[in-house]
């Protein structure tokens, strides 16, 4: 029972906040509701018994990756963002997917059961940071190395979108 | 309804051992100030405050009054939100932290077994790093939000230095969780009754030192106190705030310290273990062993509370001996000296856990 209420209250303020963060005008506000919104995931996460991964959610997340984020926001001028254009004409398209994917997770989760590998996830994961970490090197390390991949992709593709031009 | 057991159960669990903690915590965050003014001017040949009590034993009262009663000024250019609520996350997630702490082993008090902690955490130590990264948005929105330049500025230098720094401080705990083979802070404590890391060679020193230094960087105090540097930013990202706000700021500052300095005992040198002379070599000639019986007998706590107001010495000495750092020497650092060394003892580190020498 009171597993429910705090899982209702942090559901709310996920859907509340996150509803927020695209909403509000000022892109600073925009990451403190973001911030806001990382918290009550890690919330859930624990909830879930996955200390690990609430705690993994708020080192990467919050700590990391919204704080650049929030390097980069600090420095455009909020009345100018303020008062630009809140979409560009693309924006029935857009909302008409969102419905469309809405509707298709809604359909999922009034189903009631999801196939797959699902369950095991939530089971290894709230069993603590040694079997996650056995279980990731060892069954999931196909995918993980992967994931790592990507990611090394991602950062040289940064590096060199951002790198001067220069002409030998 | 729940019945009576439950409550008093629920209040000797949860309730008295929040209350000590935060009166600790409240009374460490007051005396320490005091501390670091005594200390620094004993350094520099003064005699630092004198007048309010004996030896300026009330200063922390005076000053706690102060702050409470103070015009609380908010610039009118800023953004009130933001910046009421920034020194709310920094003091909030310093508190956090110290949820996790263990400040002994189970001790019988009044005939009950009472466990020395607020939270066994299984995460302890993860659970510190990610409020410590939270700390960060702290000084960053009050630099924002101040909608000053120089705020600004100490909010910038605040933020990159302590992400920075991070990624050292990381990677010494991550090595200490490989030496300990685990993430719980006690089990980390238990890990180290025959051998303290400290003195696990190779890496023991040398994680230490990494952790040592990150820890002072991120604590933002000299000698890399560049986000408050008064010569160049005023006071940094607490130019605007005044009254009880600043002192929150001061606060938590040192609760910052507090817990950089327990996470170093803990880690580093044995957290509640007591000192011995050579417990193996010398131990069982007389002279040494009398001593290191009594050294035993002392409280496990007392000897946390001892290694951490060491760190916190040792912090208030650097800060009185050391010049600060250029901005770019301070990045220098942490990328191209400390993130290397990080590394290569966690390799090592790795190779001697499998090896089975450690």
């Amino acid at each position: 029972m009171i597993n429910q209420l705090i899982f209702a209250y942090f559901a709310a303020v996920i859907v509340v906040s996150a509803v927020l963060v695209i909403t509000r005008k000022n892109p600073v506000h925009s990451v403190m509701f973001m911030l806001l919104l990382f918290f009550h995931i890690a919330g859930v996460f624990v909830l879930l018994n996955a200390e690990f991964l609430a705690a993994v959610q708020l080192i990467v997340y919050a700590g990391a990756i919204l704080i650049l984020f929030l390097f980069v926001v600090i420095l455009l001028s909020v009345e100018r963002e303020s008062q630009a254009a809140r979409a560009n004409r693309f924006w029935p398209w857009l909302a008409g997917f969102g419905l469309i994917i809405a509707g298709e997770i809604a359909l999922l989760v009034l189903r009631g059961s999801f196939p797959g590998e699902g369950k095991m996830a939530v089971q290894v994961a709230g069993a603590g940071v040694r079997d996650l970490g056995v279980v990731l090197y060892s069954k999931f390390l196909v995918p993980f190395e992967i994931s790592s991949v990507i990611l090394l992709v991602g950062l040289i593709g940064a590096v060199m979108l951002a790198k001067k031009k220069t002409n030998e | 309804m729940p019945d009576m057991q439950q409550i008093i159960n629920f209040i000797i669990t949860i309730g008295i051992p929040v209350v000590v903690l935060l009166s600790f915590i409240l009374a460490n965050a007051m005396y320490l100030q005091l501390m670091e003014r005594k200390v620094l001017a004993h350094m520099q040949s003064r005699l630092g405050p004198m007048r309010t009590g004996w030896h300026g034993l009330l200063q922390p009262v005076a000053d706690a009054v102060k702050f409470m009663f103070k015009e609380d000024i908010i610039p009118a250019k800023a953004d009130k939100w933001v910046f009421s609520l920034a020194p709310l996350i920094f003091l909030v997630m310093a508190f956090g932290a110290f949820v996790a702490i263990p400040f002994g082993p189970d001790t019988v008090i009044f005939g009950r077994t009472v466990h020395l902690w607020v939270s066994n955490l299984n995460i302890g130590v993860l659970y510190i790093v990610a409020l410590a990264g939270i700390g960060t948005y702290g000084v960053i929105m009050a630099g924002w939000a101040s909608n000053n330049k120089y705020s600004l500025m100490g909010g910038f230098r605040s933020a990159a230095q302590m992400i920075s720094y991070e990624i050292p401080m990381a990677f010494a705990i991550v090595t200490v969780a490989l030496m300990a083979g685990s993430l719980n802070l006690t089990e980390i404590v238990q890990a180290q009754s025959q051998k303290w890391f400290i003195i696990v060679f190779p890496v023991g020193p040398v994680a230490f030192f990494l952790y040592l230094i990150a820890g002072v960087a991120e604590t933002n105090r000299a000698p890399f106190d560049l986000p408050e540097a008064e010569s160049e930013l005023v006071a940094g990202y607490f130019t605007e705030y005044s009254g009880i706000r600043f002192g929150i700021f001061y606060m938590a500052e040192y609760m910052n310290m507090m817990i950089v300095s327990l996470l170093a005992s803990i880690m580093f040198l044995g957290g509640w273990m007591p000192v011995q002379i050579f417990p193996k070599l010398l131990g069982g000639i007389p002279p040494i062993s009398w001593i290191n019986t009594a050294l035993a007998a002392i409280p496990p706590t007392l000897w946390l509370l001892a290694k951490l107001y060491f760190f916190i010495f040792f912090y208030m000495w650097i800060r009185a001996t050391l010049p600060r750092y250029r901005y770019d020497q301070l990045m220098t650092i942490a990328w191209k000296i400390l993130l290397p060394i990080s590394l290569g003892t966690l390799l090592v580190a790795a190779f001697m856990k499998q090896a089975g020498w450690m």
